[in-house]
């Protein structure tokens, strides 16, 4: 077989007496550290690590690495999470000695280079969503939204308006929205979307009062719409005195088409692991720069970088500042990698970003609408959400096409998200897949649509051909084992002939 | 553009099979007033332009690979293994994405697992997640965590606890009903017990300590959990990772938490991030504990199999009533973490602590011995310790710069009482030369 | 689907079970089948104030929570000890052993707002 089908753990492969890294040598007086420590600051617990050497840790760590889809090896389809190409120029960069072994505490005249590549990536960033200042320092996009709702929270109270507990998101919104202002103590209101998918005005305005701090919108929403009464929407917040937060998650759809800030946004939060193409890693890391408008700058967390001449600095935050949100400077790692592919795609590039993920979407959603129900029959943005409401004869839920899929060698979409749609399956291609790839995928749906007729248990069953078939997650849950401690302390699924 | 397969024949296909003439047609909804912004940024650069570029932006910084440094405070330079960037550079791990379909995912799920794993071992404690963004905000989140599951407003927090922290911890409370209260330490660097027993009242959610603490110090904390227990409280540690392989763990020490920066295995400097926090706690805390959790079951043939488990704790299903509202967190960081830790292995590990521990001891030796000079000599630390300098910190650091030498972090920016000392990190890094360099240059100040 | 006679229900798919003054709360074999396998249950603490209509527990599915209503105002008198370490008893035994909570009622009158099983089935029938 190609790969192992091993799933035994590192701590299980160990033996007592391998070693795996070749380490400085000893030149000390032994008797001055450790020794020198008094008894109760040693450690007494026995440390149970794995004992390997770097081949077998090597192959122990590229076997698993083939058991993953990626984005190299695999399409990944997946709504919201805009899963396109991650340059390797951009790794290359983030690589080189000169900008991966900087220290965040050096001395300002020592890190120019980095502080640099920062500031200018601000102003790329301002000038590409229309905001007027930005903070680099949040880890990724929820981290953005909770320091959006630091910012919404310090305005209004700068403006003595702290009454405004109540923050009002569409029923399509992703999780971290809702989850984010609650975290922040505000009460969260959902609206009701409309039959055509987007925030009703009349909803908006019914539930518009001065108790309101803020909307929290995703402009195109998460069926792809654009909200074309954005226009309307924002002013009618503004009127009554709210501010409007943006979820960056659907930007790319927007670059070089239209912009947050002239929608009237007061603040913006972009993912550069989604629209920016920084490498998903397996969750992470990633990155969630805040922009703002004028009024709200004062709030910004510090420092900010700013620049005097020819030198670049960080400049402490004023005292309206609502304080620092992660240590040093943010995931300077990714704004560089997000830094090199603005500079690698220029704005023509950046604007043919969206244009290829508009038209890929909208190729997409006209031929797979033959197949399966469709949430919203318009043009859509960059992504689209099916309905697959006309399987419940054979018992078969969007999560099952995705699983099945798998088998095809497709990553599933997007599935049971957003919550408002029955069933749903949000697709987006994104600009990096050609029309091949595409059509492929069209006659792999098309297979499916045809085995759910003839072989349903063919989809119910599914995945066939991957390492493992469905988990029993209700176990997982019921009786959590989270640790090779865990397994030992319990018993519990030990690997055959390992000695514990 | 070479990202984007689609052509203008691509293009013209696609726009018939849609059925509009022209690519305007689907953007027809969005307002004219907002079509087609000015936007000014850069045209493209080809890539060879891009890697000069870079380069060029590269070398204007100085940095470890052209200094001696040492600067620690919370980010640390350690040897690193050069298997685990081989590693991490796997397409299949850093192109992949978060594992919510576990049978695609096994790669990456069984890495978070051992990761978990690894770290309950160094802390002692039952349960860890699969990483926050970094130190800071995972004591952010712990503070959360007690404020929640006491159902009390206050936290201490030792002034020994890194600058960083204690300020996002701060931005994470205001317009909160919960506060921090700081309690101080003394002339050793050490916390003043008198003053955190008068501070440990009954509103008290939970109380932090660093070890080793902001200034290297190991503090004794012997009786402090029963006291925080007793008081219904719980015991937060935050802790270099690395230190726990030679040095008492939180969990010995009778923590219900314990979080820090894993940062010291395998991740690069990168001048402040991407790093790794890491989150962990008693079985008890289990479902508090923010951020995800990769679980072991088993399939439906029986099979071992990794999955995300406790999802009902998350944004994504409890939204607004989640424990956290982490999505993504730093999983190719915590990755090279999980793989630098296997290869480093039992002996290692706590072999690298050790000698942190010897280079640390040693060069604070030879300062304290050098004129001008003054350190606590007799505290017990890991791999930093604090240097009193006679002369002003800045003229210190200009002439050391000039030398190619980074002395250390100056901590009167953070305790405007510590005027003219520095914080010096020695780790495994450094040869005996090297050492010998810096306190002949401190010497010649 | 079972609901049984001598129970009242709720519209957002409790049972409850009256004793004097004390009612026992639990949900119906609907909720357990809508909700599937049961993975969690966050519990009200004992001596909690609950109030009619307003969450008082909450379940977890593997994939989704819900929030469970105490049907009538009072105080939480006990607290079941088997379904936090055995969530599965809630779908085997929703009646029975899957019980949540008891509460003393403040207000009598409420139970009297409570629907019967026959109106319970016919609002089931009207929703769905």
């Amino acid at each position: 077989m190609l790969i192992s089908d091993s799933s035994q753990l590192s701590f299980e492969k160990s033996r007592p007496g391998r070693r795996g890294a070749a380490l400085p040598k000893q030149f000390c007086d032994k008797s001055q550290g450790l020794e020198a420590v008094p008894d109760k600051f040693r450690r007494r617990r026995k440390l149970v690590f794995p004992e390997m050497t770097e081949p077998e840790v090597v192959r122990h760590f590229v076997q698993l690495s083939k058991k993953n889809f990626s984005i190299d090896t695999h399409f990944y389809p997946l709504g919201s999470c805009t899963m396109k190409y991650n340059p390797k120029i951009n790794e290359w960069a983030a690589g080189l000695e000169g900008f991966a072994k900087v220290h965040p505490l050096q001395p300002e005249s020592t890190t120019q280079g980095f502080l640099q590549v920062c500031y200018e990536l601000e102003q790329d960033l301002k000038e590409i969503t229309g905001m007027k200042r930005f903070t680099l320092q949040p880890a990724a996009g929820a981290h953005g939204e909770l320091t959006g709702m630091m910012l919404v929270r310090a305005y209004h109270e700068a403006m003595g308006q702290a009454k405004r507990r109540k923050v009002l998101v569409p029923d399509s919104s992703h999780g971290t929205n809702p989850a984010s202002a609650a975290l922040y103590g505000y009460h969260v209101v959902e609206l009701k979307s409309n039959a055509r998918g987007r925030v009703e005005l009349k909803t908006l305005e019914e539930h518009l009062d001065d108790e309101v701090a803020c909307l929290m919108l995703t402009n195109p929403n998460t069926l792809g719409l654009f909200e074309e009464d954005i226009l309307k929407i924002t002013e009618a917040v503004h009127k009554k005195g709210g501010l409007l937060y943006y979820d960056g998650a659907n930007f790319n759809a927007l670059l070089g088409i239209a912009r947050p800030g002239d929608m009237g946004f007061d603040v913006v939060h972009l993912n550069l692991h989604k629209t920016f193409s920084t490498p998903h890693g397996g969750g992470g890391p990633g990155s969630g720069p805040v922009g703002v408008s004028e009024r709200l700058i004062p709030f910004l967390p510090g420092p900010l970088l700013d620049k005097e001449g020819s030198r670049y600095l960080l400049r402490d935050a004023g005292p309206k500042s609502i304080g620092r949100v992660k240590s040093f400077h943010g995931n300077a790692g990714m704004l560089l990698r997000a830094f090199v592919y603005i500079r690698t795609l220029g704005l023509s590039g950046l604007k043919k970003v969206s244009e290829d993920a508009i038209l890929n979407a909208n190729y997409l959603k006209e031929k797979l609408k033959k197949i399966f129900p469709i949430a919203v029959d318009e043009p859509c943005m960059h992504e689209f959400v099916l309905s697959i409401r006309n399987t419940k004869a054979q018992g078969i839920h969007s999560g099952d096409i995705g699983k099945r899929l798998l088998d095809f060698g497709v990553h599933a979409p997007t599935v049971h998200f957003p919550l408002v749609v029955e069933e749903a399956l949000m697709i987006e291609p994104t600009e990096t897949e050609s029309k091949e790839t595409l059509d492929r995928f069209v006659e792999t749906l098309e297979k499916i649509a045809e085995e759910i007729i003839r072989n349903p248990e063919m989809i119910k069953l599914a995945p066939h051909t991957l390492p493992i078939r469905r988990p029993d997650e209700v176990l997982a849950a019921r009786k959590p084992v989270l640790s090779y401690r865990d397994q030992l302390r319990d018993k519990v699924l030990l690997a055959e002939g390992v000695p514990s | 553009m070479h990202f984007h397969p689609v052509t203008a024949d691509d293009k013209q296909k696609m726009l018939e099979d849609i059925g509009v003439s022209s690519f305007e047609d689907l953007l027809k909804g969005i307002p004219a007033s907002l079509r087609n912004p000015k936007i000014n940024v850069r045209e493209a650069v080809s890539e060879l332009e891009i890697q000069n570029l870079m380069r060029g932006l590269g070398n204007i910084n100085h940095s470890a690979h052209d200094y001696l440094s040492f600067l620690g405070a919370g980010s640390y330079e350690h040897f690193v293994p050069t298997a685990v960037s081989e590693v991490i550079r796997r397409n299949e791990f850093y192109t992949a994405y978060t594992p919510y379909q576990p049978e695609a995912s096994q790669g990456t799920l069984q890495s978070i697992y051992e990761y978990q794993s690894l770290i309950t071992e160094l802390t002692g404690l039952d349960v860890s997640n699969a990483s926050h963004y970094d130190g800071s905000t995972s004591l952010a989140e712990a503070v959360l965590l007690s404020v929640r599951h006491t159902d009390r407003v206050k936290v201490l927090v030792s002034r020994a606890v890194h600058p960083h922290y204690r300020q996002v911890i701060e931005t994470y409370l205001k317009g909160t009903p919960y506060s921090m209260v700081e309690f101080g330490f003394g002339e050793d660097h050490t916390f003043d017990r008198a003053q955190f027993e008068s501070l440990l009242t009954p509103e008290v959610a939970g109380v932090v300590f660093q070890t080793p603490n902001f200034f290297g110090v190991l503090e004794d904390l012997e009786g402090v959990s029963e006291k925080v227990h007793e008081n219904g409280s719980l015991l937060i540690m935050t802790a270099n990772p690395l230190s726990l392989a030679a040095l008492r763990s939180p969990g010995e020490w009778g923590a219900d938490v314990a979080v820090g920066e894993a940062q010291p295995f395998g991740v690069a400097l990168q001048f402040g991030g991407p790093y790794v926090g890491y989150f962990s706690a008693t079985r008890a805390l289990m479902r508090r504990i923010p951020g995800r959790l990769a679980g072991l079951t088993v399939d439906s043939e029986g099979k071992r199999a990794f999955c995300l488990t406790l999802q009902a704790r998350e944004q994504h299903i409890r939204r607004e009533r989640a424990a956290s509202n982490i999505c993504t967190n730093q999983a190719l960081c915590a990755l090279a973490a999980c793989v630098h830790m296997t290869l480093l292995g039992k002996e290692g590990i706590r072999e690298v602590a050790e000698l942190n521990m010897d280079r640390a001891a040693y060069l604070r030796g030879k300062i304290g011995a050098t004129p001008g000079f003054k350190v606590l000599k007799d505290q017990p630390i890991f791999n930093e310790f604090v240097v009193r300098s006679d002369k002003p910190f800045d003229v210190l650091e200009k002439k050391l710069l000039n030398k190619k030498i980074f002395p250390g972090v100056p901590l009167e920016t953070y305790y405007p009482e510590l005027k003219n000392q520095f914080l010096v990190c020695a780790t495994e890094t450094k040869t005996q030369e090297q050492l010998d360099t810096f306190v002949r240059e401190l010497s010649q100040c | 689907m079972n609901f049984p006679k001598e129970l009242r229900y709720t519209k957002t798919h409790e049972w409850a079970k009256k004793e004097g003054r004390t009612v026992t709360v639990g949900i119906t074999d609907y909720a357990q089948k809508e909700i599937s396998d049961v993975v969690f249950v966050e519990l009200p603490k004992n001596g909690q104030a609950v109030a009619a209509g307003k969450p008082a527990a909450v379940v977890e599915s593997v994939k989704a929570a819900f929030d469970i209503y105490s049907p009538v105002t009072g105080k939480v008198t006990a607290v079941s000890s088997v379904i936090e370490g055995d969530p599965g008893m809630v779908n085997q035994d929703c009646y029975g052993k899957g019980w949540f909570f008891t509460v003393e009622m403040s207000t009598e009158s409420e139970w009297d707002a409570l629907m019967d099983s026959a109106q319970y089935e016919k609002n089931l029938k009207t929703e769905v």
